[in-house]
């Protein structure tokens, strides 16, 4: 009696782990399933060419390259200007700010700018940077309105990896004579570099493959050249895409699917650097 | 003797009401260990922390009196905590070595302070290293990482870190409440040849490191200080009925 209960109590066990492995293997299928999907329709357009030139026959022929180029821009615009002032938030927040109404405010502010979906980023956007201060249709105004979106990613991300450096550095650093500032600077920072790059990383892979807050502030539907100045519209992978989707005729699959995949890739690659960085500073890390 | 530190009618409070001092007065005499000892929570450490300031980092309700350093009120609002800081140096009880390198840890104030010519660098890393008693084990690999060392090593170093930079007072709170006796033996024969140059105020973590390391003793119950005098006559023949329990082992 006693034995068949243990048996039974022993399947149920094993029935409920395969159960859960199941469950977590199921999750897994739409992601890989929409790559693989993603690779096989898209690679047989990846070519020099198609990397490296002008699209040609109203889009429907040729590369991607402004497309490419403008994301860059773009992705790099959003780094100017989110980066050290999403890096200097965090920095109050976790080594200055005391808790009080205000910082709460500030906080809830910052939890409450990432729920906001990203089109009213967009016509934000348009509002203040294109139409008030006259960047126009650009990509300094793009890149604007990305760094707004990504800063509380970046804000949260900086301000978890300042706060998980042991409190004892900063009492020891003081100790010795240093100023806060000195502390930061020399210890804090530093050891939460690799936390803040991750972080940092993550938002700008975000911004990189948004469609709605750069359609009406800098993205072109088709330009003939590259983008001279900061003040350019400019051609961007997921406009693009929504672009040769739907709104152009007789448009040829491949070029559809290979553009996705670039962007895919374009993402997923500052994705694997964001784990890298974070790994390799795991294995290192002294405390 | 010279009164190296003085504490005139001092008293302290924290927010939450929890450590508090009444009415301190006495005063630590120049190139002597001076011990702080009692039952956990009768203000040694908030005592400590008061003679470096570094109680600025905690919210403190009331601190009231004084604390003279070399006659100047080191609790005056004017006062220069960064130089304060340099001259009363503090080993913690757990050793916390910083992120760097052993190098780095012992250079580390002094560079803060500015301070960029190598051979006076070189020259304190092996002076204070020489002092704490761990030259010998260390001179060979003073770029690893500081977190390699042993935890005996590890405190020897935040004491060669504090005197890297020239204090003239130590503090240390428990140093060597991890260490095994070895490790310990080590940091007290230390800190007996270290008081011909410095002064220095201990929280010891045992009566009995307390009676063997105190030329002055200060019991403290409570927020009060019960009995101060001379090492030997307080853990031998105490004046107060309570030191007497305590130095017994009847309470505490």
């Amino acid at each position: 009696m006693n034995r068949k209960l243990r048996i039974d109590r022993t399947i149920i066990q094993r029935l409920g782990f395969s159960l859960l492995t199941l469950v977590a293997v199921a999750t897994v299928i739409p992601i890989l399933a929409v790559v693989a999907y993603i690779i096989k329709e898209g690679a047989p357009a990846i070519s020099w060419e198609f990397l490296t030139a002008m699209p040609s026959d109203g889009m429907r022929a040729g590369g991607i390259l402004p497309a490419i180029v403008g994301t860059f821009y773009l992705t790099v615009g959003t780094a100017i200007f989110s980066v050290p002032l999403g890096i200097a938030a965090a920095i109050y927040l976790s080594e200055y700010a005391r808790d009080t109404t205000w910082t709460r405010i500030i906080r809830i502010a910052i939890i409450n700018l990432a729920g906001i979906p990203s089109v009213v980023y967009g016509l934000f956007g348009l509002g203040l940077f294109v139409i008030f201060l006259k960047f126009g249709t650009s990509i300094l105004a793009a890149s604007l309105t990305l760094s707004i979106m990504t800063l509380p990613v970046i804000i949260s991300a900086s301000e978890e990896a300042l706060r998980a450096v042991p409190q004892a550095f900063r009492t020891v650093s003081i100790s010795l004579g240093g100023t806060q500032w000195q502390t930061i600077r020399k210890i804090i920072l530093p050891q939460a570099l690799p936390g803040i790059l991750t972080g940092v990383i993550l938002g700008l892979e975000r911004a990189a493959g948004e469609t709605a807050p750069i359609l009406f502030t800098g993205a072109a539907f088709f330009l003939p050249r590259l983008p001279g100045s900061p003040l350019d519209a400019t051609m961007a992978l997921p406009y693009h895409l929504f672009v040769i989707s739907t709104q152009v005729p007789e448009m040829p699959f491949q070029i559809q699917y290979g553009t996705a995949l670039v962007l895919i890739v374009f993402v997923l690659s500052m994705n694997v650097i964001a784990t890298l960085v974070r790994s390799r500073a795991r294995a290192k890390r002294q405390w | 003797m010279v009164d190296k530190i003085v504490i005139d009618h001092f008293s302290l409070q924290y927010t939450d009401g929890t450590e508090s001092l009444r009415d301190i007065n006495f005063n630590i005499v120049a190139n002597t260990i001076t011990v702080l000892f009692g039952p956990a929570g009768g203000g040694k450490s908030s005592l400590l922390r008061c003679l470096n300031r570094l109680n600025d980092l905690t919210e403190v309700k009331v601190a009231s009196g004084k604390i003279l350093l070399d006659g100047e009120n080191i609790l005056d609002p004017k006062t220069d905590v960064i130089a304060l800081r340099r001259k009363v140096g503090m080993v913690f009880a757990r050793p916390v070595v910083l992120p760097l390198t052993i190098r780095g840890n012992l250079t580390y104030g002094l560079e803060l302070a500015g301070e960029k010519r190598r051979s006076r660098l070189d020259d304190a890393v092996e002076r204070s290293l020489k002092l704490a008693a761990l030259w010998e084990e260390v001179k060979d690999r003073l770029g690893d990482p500081a977190i390699a060392l042993s935890g005996g090593q590890q405190q020897r170093l935040c004491l060669a870190r504090a005197l890297a930079n020239q204090p003239e007072v130590i503090l240390l709170d428990e140093p060597t409440s991890g260490l095994d006796p070895i490790s310990t033996g080590k940091v007290e024969a230390a800190l007996q040849e270290l008081k011909r140059d410095y002064t220095i105020i201990l929280v010891p973590h045992s009566v009995q490191q307390a009676a063997r390391t105190a030329d002055y003793a200060a019991f403290f119950l409570q927020g009060e200080l019960v009995e101060y005098g001379e090492g030997k006559s307080i853990f031998t023949k105490p004046k107060e009925k309570r030191t007497q329990d305590y130095v017994e082992g009847r309470f505490g």
